[in-house]
């Protein structure tokens, strides 16, 4: 029925003329929310994955004149790396060169020749086999106890409490957008009503005809479907400028923690149908405001 | 106890001890005992204010009594739930005093109104408005909008969207009052007409010229009783 006849002069009514921008920001705040909800979970999801199966070993440089301290630091390196590979679960345990260290410092200390003269820690990168199975505080210990001025960092501790975080700003960001629903819900149902107090003679004339509640409800749906629907759209407009802006700004940062913040497929199936959520939700709201208010009725 | 259920069913419509007052103020129909059976024609007469478009507005199922029990149909209205009234209404023809007519649909949209409801097709509707409007005399104001037509042209559509739907039962209030006399008479002819079709028909008026011209039954509403029927 949505364009088609209506017995009820619905077209011609301002009240339902103001719809359409109420909810589009709605739908756009939804779009965002929801965006952000997939972007975060893509972005844990690549965390999970890069430190999932790895382990850094740290080992402090031991003391003494440089030349002293870099030999005994690479003994320490390779009394490590004998415990782990022995030790079962670790596939592979490789120290990182000087160069490597370098590198990794240089965004904080620079990259001059003072660098390589000075006593840095050496670091491990530990792989383990597929499924773990490592008893990480065992081995800590054991390794703290082999090897003097040597550490076990363990990834998971930080990124669990990112996790966390991330996760409740997702549950966040999914209340913010039943909210919204909810709030375009009743912004719908008093449209509605205020719609059947100025159009209540027709809809007094249908009754009175024989027009059963369903009939008069379909009506006042396929209005505020059709409403609902344009403000989706609306607000759908305003949103894909935000994603793709997010999107063009990853790229410039090049990699790195927050490498990927583009909309995953299942977010842009879920964006681009939220102009037919909300036209669903308008028809939905509108039709029991109808049937709530003819209740009173004989 | 059998036959009387017969007769319930026989009678299209039957007040029982029906009375109705509005807030707490005196009752404005009192005590109705009256019974129309089907494919009967009665006028319903009074002065003004004795409450003939009140009794005709029960019938209808736009208001409830405050006391008695009305059948239409042989369904106890008092007992009916809300959902099949729309049914029940679908059987009733209204031409209503002050026509209620939908200003922003054309003459033939408020013909057709009844139809779409009761889900005919467009088709038909398209078959039957326009010969029924022909048959009224308005067939040149097929597409004209009721704020556009005299009080006599309104009451025609009024007439025709009463009967389009060819009901079991139909209720004028008033329905001549805005025209004049030969379509007085060509209007009551249509009435006639579906009478011997077998539609219940109950005029409410105050034309005596009318009354006394057709040879038809009178309710007589006089200070919210029926004092003959």
């Amino acid at each position: 029925m949505i364009g088609g006849r209506s017995d009820l002069p619905l077209s011609d009514d301002s009240t339902g003329a103001y719809l359409p921008w109420l909810v589009a920001p709605m739908v756009f705040l939804s779009a965002v929310a929801l965006a952000g909800v997939f972007i975060l979970n893509t972005l844990i999801g690549s965390w999970d994955r890069d430190v999932a199966g790895t382990l850094t070993v740290e080992i402090a440089a031991a003391p003494g004149e440089a030349a002293e301290s870099a030999e005994r630091t690479r003994g320490r390196v390779e009394q490590a790396i004998g415990i782990l590979e022995n030790t079962p679960g670790i596939a592979r345990a490789r120290a990182l060169s000087q160069e490597q260290l370098v590198t990794l410092l240089a965004p904080w200390l620079g990259s001059s020749d003072l660098l390589k003269e000075l006593p840095l820690p050496a670091l491990l990168d530990v792989t383990l086999e597929g499924n773990g199975g490592v008893n990480l505080v065992e081995l800590a210990a054991k390794l703290a106890k082999s090897v003097p001025g040597a550490s076990l960092d363990d990834h998971r501790v930080w990124l669990n409490r990112l996790i966390y975080l991330s996760r409740a700003i997702e549950w966040l960001a999914i209340a913010v957008v039943v909210l919204i629903g909810a709030v375009t819900s009743a912004t719908v149902y008093f449209a509605t009503g205020t719609a059947m107090a100025v159009h209540r003679e027709v809809i007094e004339v249908l009754h009175l005809i024989g027009a059963a509640d369903g009939y008069i409800a379909g009506q006042f749906a396929s209005r505020a479907v059709f409403l609902g629907f344009k403000g989706g759209l609306i607000g759908l407009c305003l949103t894909l400028p935000v994603i793709f802006g997010i999107a063009v700004g990853t790229d410039r940062l090049e990699g790195g923690f927050l490498s990927d913040l583009s909309l995953p497929l299942g977010g842009w199936i879920a964006v681009l149908t939220l102009p037919l959520i909300a036209a669903l939700l308008a028809g939905l709201t509108a039709r029991a405001a109808v049937y709530r208010t003819l209740a009173k009725m004989l | 106890m059998a036959r009387q259920h017969a007769a319930e069913r026989a009678n299209v419509v039957q007040f029982d001890g029906v009375a109705v007052r509005y807030g707490r103020g005196p009752e404005i129909l009192q005590d109705l005992q009256f019974a129309l059976p089907a494919g009967s024609f009665h006028f319903l007469t009074g002065p003004s204010g004795a409450g003939k478009s009140s009794l005709l507005r029960l019938i209808y199922l736009a208001q409830r009594p405050s006391r008695g029990r009305i059948l239409l149909f042989g369904r106890d209205t008092s007992v009916a739930r809300r959902y099949e009234l729309p049914a029940l209404r679908r059987r009733v023809g209204v031409v209503f005093q002050d026509f209620r007519l939908l200003d922003h649909l054309s003459t033939l949209d408020n013909v057709a109104l009844p139809l779409r409801i009761a889900g005919a097709s467009e088709q038909d509707v398209r078959k039957f408005v326009p010969d029924l409007l022909n048959w009224v005399g308005l067939a040149d104001h097929i597409d004209a909008h009721p704020p556009t037509l005299s009080g006599g042209q309104k009451q025609r559509v009024a007439i025709a969207r009463a009967v389009i739907g060819r009901p079991d039962l139909l209720l004028a209030d008033e329905p001549t009052g805005n025209v004049d006399d030969s379509i007085a008479m060509r209007l009551m002819y249509l009435f006639d007409e579906l009478n011997k079709l077998g539609t219940t028909v109950v005029v409410a008026t105050h034309n005596e010229n009318l009354v006394s011209r057709m040879d038809y039954p009178r309710l007589v509403l006089e200070r919210g009783r029926i004092m003959r029927g």
